[in-house]
Parts: C-alpha cells; sequence; structure tokens
C-alpha cells in the first residue's frame, strides 16, 4: 500500500516537473463540460486532468496518455516521422495537415512505441483527437500495424488506448481498408498468443470501433467515454427520435456485454499492471 | 469482351452511384440463380436471430460445393423492408462469421456479393454491437484458408461492406462503387450538408477505375451498356468465366498461402499513403 502511494507521489511530481519544462498536457477547457465548475489548469493537472468535483475525464494527448501509465522515462516513441502523402490529392488536406502537425508536433493521429509498466516492457499506442479527431487514415493505419507487427515477433503485451470519430474522410476509401490491415495484423498477434489490452477512450466510434479497438482479449474503458460505430446524431436521424441518456456510454457498454470493466484514470495504471502481471510467462511473481 | 459489353466510361462518379442502386440491379439472389446450382440457404446466427439482409448458404460452382454470402436488397417493397434495404445488422454479421467458419471446416471456397449502404445504423444495431461485429467479421476473414472472393456488385459503403470483403481476390462490376461511407455521409460529415453528395463523389475516388489504381481492388467485370439490369445475362456471363478463372488460380495454393497471400494482400493497401517527413 505504502508502496502505491510512493508511486503515486512520485507520479505527480514527475507530471509537475514535465508541466514547468513546458512540455506539460495542456487543456483548453477551464470548465467542467460536465459539472461546469471551472477548474485551474494546474489542479487538473495534479488530478491527470480529471475533474476533481464530478470525475469527468478530460481528453489528453496521446503521449501524455502514455506517460500517465509507462514508467518514468521508459518509452521510446516509434515511426513518430511518418506521415500521409495525401493519397486521394484531396483539396485542402495537405495543409489541414501541416497546420495540425505544428500544433500537436505529432506527424499524425497516433503515437505509438515501446514502454515499460510495472517493469514490463510493453507495446503501446495512444490515439490524439487533436488530430482531425484521431480519425484513422494511413498513417495511424500504419504505425498500429508496424507496432502490432513489432509486438508479434518481440512477444510483447500490446496496450492501445482509442479515441476516434471514425474513418479519415479525407483519404477515402485508403482509410477503410485501414480496418482490414490492423484487424488482420491483432489477428496474427493473437493467433501467437500474445496479449492484447484495448482501452476505449472518449469518444471511440466508426472504422476504430469496428476494427482494431474492438478485438482486445481484455476490454476497458474511461468512465464515461461514448463508444459506438454509429455516432449519436446519425443513429437519431435513422430512427427519427432522441436517444436515451447514456446511450453507449462506457457503462452501457459494459452493462451490454463489449467491456470487462470501466477504469478510473486514478486506477488505470494499477489496472495495467495487475492484468499484465497475470498474463506474465511463469506465473507467481509479484509485482508492483 | 463480348460486343454488347461496351464499357461505357464517360459516366461520371455520381452517374455510376445512380447505377449501383438501380434498384433493377442484379444482386446475389439472381446471381446466384444464374451461376450456381444446388442453392441451399443457411439461416440464423445460432444466437438469437436471423438477419435475413445477408444470404448465405452452401451451393456448386462448375459442380464443386462453394459457400456464398451476400448483402440481399431485395427487389418488391416487402422484400426490400424484410432486408432492411440491404443494411445488415450485428446478428448478420455474426451469421456470415459461422457459416464461413463452417465453409473453412469443410474446405469450401467462399464467394462473397457485396452491395449494402452500410451496415444498420440503429438502435437495437448498437446495443447488440455492431462495431465488435465488424470488426470480428473483418479478422475472421484475414485468417481463413480457404479461397476467398469479393465481389463488390453494387454499392459498398463503409465497414459495413468491408466486413464481407476482406477476399484474397477483391473485384468490382464496372458500375459499383466502394466507399468509406455512402456519398450522402461523406458530405454530411466534411461540409456538414447531404445535398452536395454529386460533389462527394467527384472527390471520393469511388469509382472501379479509380479503386484499381489505388492497389484496392483487383480487376473489373465490365458491365453491359447503361448498367447491369440492362442485360443481366450479359453480365453473368462475363462474371461467370472471371470467377472460374479465379478460382482456379486461388485453388492451386496450400491453406497457409491463402492466408498469408490475404494479409500480404491488405497490409499492402495503403503502404504508398505515408513516407517518412518533418513532424
Amino acid at each position: 500500500m505504502a508502496g502505491i502511494l510512493a508511486e503515486r507521489r512520485n507520479r505527480l511530481i514527475a507530471l509537475k516537473k514535465m508541466r514547468e519544462q513546458g512540455s506539460a498536457p495542456t487543456v483548453e477547457e477551464k470548465t467542467c463540460p460536465s459539472c461546469g465548475r471551472a477548474l485551474a489548469d494546474s489542479d487538473l493537472a495534479a488530478n491527470q486532468f480529471v475533474c476533481p468535483y464530478c470525475g469527468h475525464h478530460f481528453g489528453i494527448p496521446a503521449r501524455d496518455r502514455i506517460r500517465m501509465v509507462v514508467d518514468d522515462g521508459q518509452f521510446r516513441e516509434l515511426d513518430a516521422s511518418l506521415v500521409s502523402t495525401d493519397p486521394l490529392d484531396f483539396p485542402g488536406y495537405p495543409d489541414k495537415l501541416s497546420t495540425l502537425r505544428a500544433k500537436t508536433h505529432t506527424g499524425d493521429a497516433v503515437v505509438t512505441g515501446i514502454g515499460k509498466i510495472g517493469g514490463i516492457r510493453v507495446a503501446i499506442a495512444a490515439l490524439d483527437t487533436r488530430f482531425l479527431m484521431a480519425s484513422m487514415g494511413a498513417v495511424v493505419g500504419e504505425r498500429l500495424t508496424r507496432l502490432i507487427e513489432r509486438a508479434t515477433k518481440q512477444h510483447l503485451p500490446l496496450i492501445i488506448f482509442s479515441a476516434s470519430g471514425g474513418a479519415r474522410m479525407q483519404e477515402g476509401i485508403i482509410s477503410l481498408m485501414q480496418m482490414a490491415k490492423t484487424s488482420a495484423a491483432i489477428q496474427r498477434f493473437s493467433d501467437r498468443g500474445g496479449l492484447y489490452i484495448s482501452v476505449m477512450t472518449h469518444p471511440t466510434t466508426g472504422g476504430v470501433t469496428a476494427s482494431f479497438a474492438s478485438l482486445g482479449d481484455i476490454m476497458l474503458a474511461e468512465p464515461g467515454a461514448l463508444i459506438g460505430f454509429a455516432g449519436p446524431r446519425v443513429i437519431e436521424q435513422t430512427i427519427g427520435e432522441k436517444l436515451p441518456e447514456g446511450f453507449q456510454s462506457a457503462e452501457f457498454q459494459v452493462e451490454h456485454g463489449f467491456l470487462d470493466a470501466v477504469v478510473p484514470r486514478a486506477r488505470m495504471r494499477t489496472t495495467l499492471i495487475r492484468l499484465l502481471s497475470l498474463h506474465k510467462k511463469g506465473g507467481a511473481e509479484h509485482v508492483g | 469482351m463480348s460486343d454488347n459489353l461496351v464499357p461505357v466510361d464517360v459516366l461520371t462518379a455520381a452517374q455510376r452511384v445512380a447505377i449501383a442502386r438501380h434498384p433493377g440491379r442484379p444482386g446475389v439472389a439472381e446471381i446466384v440463380d444464374a451461376l450456381f446450382t444446388d442453392f441451399f440457404e443457411q439461416r440464423g446466427d445460432r444466437a438469437a436471430t436471423d438477419d435475413r439482409s445477408i444470404m448465405g448458404g452452401i451451393a456448386r460452382f462448375h459442380g464443386r460445393p462453394v459457400t456464398i454470402l451476400g448483402n440481399r436488397k431485395g427487389t418488391e417493397i416487402e422484400d426490400r423492408i424484410a432486408f432492411n434495404f440491404g443494411m445488415a445488422s450485428p446478428e448478420g454479421y455474426r451469421k456470415a462469421q459461422r457459416i464461413m467458419l463452417q465453409a473453412q471446416k469443410f474446405g469450401r471456397p467462399i464467394f462473397t456479393f457485396v452491395d449494402t449502404s452500410g451496415a444498420y445504423p440503429g438502435l437495437e444495431a448498437e446495443a447488440h454491437g455492431q462495431g465488435e461485429a465488424i470488426a470480428r467479421s473483418i479478422e475472421l476473414m484475414s485468417s481463413l484458408t480457404v479461397p476467398v472472393i469479393s465481389v463488390i456488385c453494387g454499392e459498398g459503403g463503409s465497414g459495413g461492406a468491408l466486413a464481407l470483403a476482406v477476399g484474397n481476390r477483391v473485384i468490382m462490376l464496372e458500375n459499383a462503387v466502394y466507399s468509406v461511407l455512402s456519398p450522402e455521409g461523406f458530405a454530411s460529415i466534411l461540409w456538414k450538408d447531404a445535398s452536395r453528395a454529386d460533389e462527394a463523389c467527384e472527390v471520393m475516388k469511388l469509382t472501379a477505375d479509380d479503386l484499381l489504381e489505388l492497389g484496392v481492388i483487383d480487376g473489373i467485370i465490365p458491365e453491359p451498356a447503361g448498367g447491369a439490369h440492362e442485360n443481366p445475362q450479359a453480365l453473368f456471363q462475363v462474371l461467370d468465366t472471371q470467377l472460374s478463372r479465379e478460382l482456379e488460380e486461388l485453388s492451386k495454393m496450400s491453406p497457409t498461402a491463402l492466408a498469408n497471400d490475404r494479409y500480404r494482400k491488405f497490409r499492402a493497401v495503403g503502404t504508398t499513403a505515408v513516407k517518412r517527413g518533418r513532424v
């Protein structure tokens, strides 16, 4: 118990240091969209970007999300320089990409790499909603597939924090094909005995829900995350009525049998450590 | 190519979308009637229900037992309602999965005929895991050890189409379309204006020619002038020849080679859409 508290304190100090160095997670919302209270950035950061009053989980940039769960400093990013070639010559798309690259310092909507969690090496990825709603185009598909293939080869557990508005419209059919590519890679990984923990964060929809994000051995989500294939607006247009409260929430998905657990951010790292440890080859070793 | 099969390459993408949606366009039921014998329909997901928008079963193709799956839209209004206008529910994809697994068990090649505007975006479909059902179909198809030949016959819309289209060979009828979303949905998401669908058709690269160029499909079946509905028999003839040829080629491959071939095929799509660059 003391170990956990010490670890938590260290992580908070580390986060604070990150913030002071300027690489800190910044959140534009100062008002909690859920309870409406005004929140100072520093308070939010100290609380892993969860509203201290109502528990609302704010969206966070991919690299920060990974830092929050890996052992301090234990993450090496891969394929960071992969960018889109604009395969459809889509009007205005290259400019949009340059602007977002400059703003987010990621080449696209996913960050992938190798890290350590509780001393266990893992292949880990997180999608970033700041980048065109974390839509999946060729770069997202390719970076993820390379990570999955590496995890397969090196027998590493795989953890993907999903979030997505769906397919990248500007890459059209190429985006759709990333669903097949990533799912096929997961299938091979799984077939060779790999552990895949899928964590769905707000919102996970469309082609990402209908591919790799739904294929975890263990399915987790953050509280209140919207999870579905069709978005709420499309469903409402189809059925001609308002959706019931809480429809497609993470809690709804647990009740309907599609998730194992809803895990608050504060418990994500310890949950991952427990799950990784339960799947450790050789078994009895105690972790964390 | 016979004389009455002159490709009309002057059609706009929007015109092809209209032909792809023509109510008289031959679908999986007509194709099965014309090209296959001894068809036995297999119904139900073995869990709760039978989604009739997906048709599946066993038949013979040139004497050889094969498995058939396809989206069914229906022609008469009663059928169209019963088939939910070709939009499948999760139960439909789960039915498809059990039928594919059975095909693998008995070593039967699989033909899929895709014609759907997309998976059904309804309340129950969501509550029953539309996303999970599609993901599992894609995952399963990618691993099958029997030959899989997918034909995009009419509309190939979104993940709902891809869930039946992870084939060793993916071929398109000349006027079929295949896209990440319906043109209406695309215009609505990108420009917040569904009425700009025709414009969307032009930028989406959804015609057979576009997709062949992008490396998404392997071949195009020419249609009679004006579209397949003008002379279905002419289409069936060419389709039959092409499907026989594809099946013959794939039948030479071992089970492992078939799964590897499919993996490599889908692994490669879009690899030229990324490059090393400065971030």
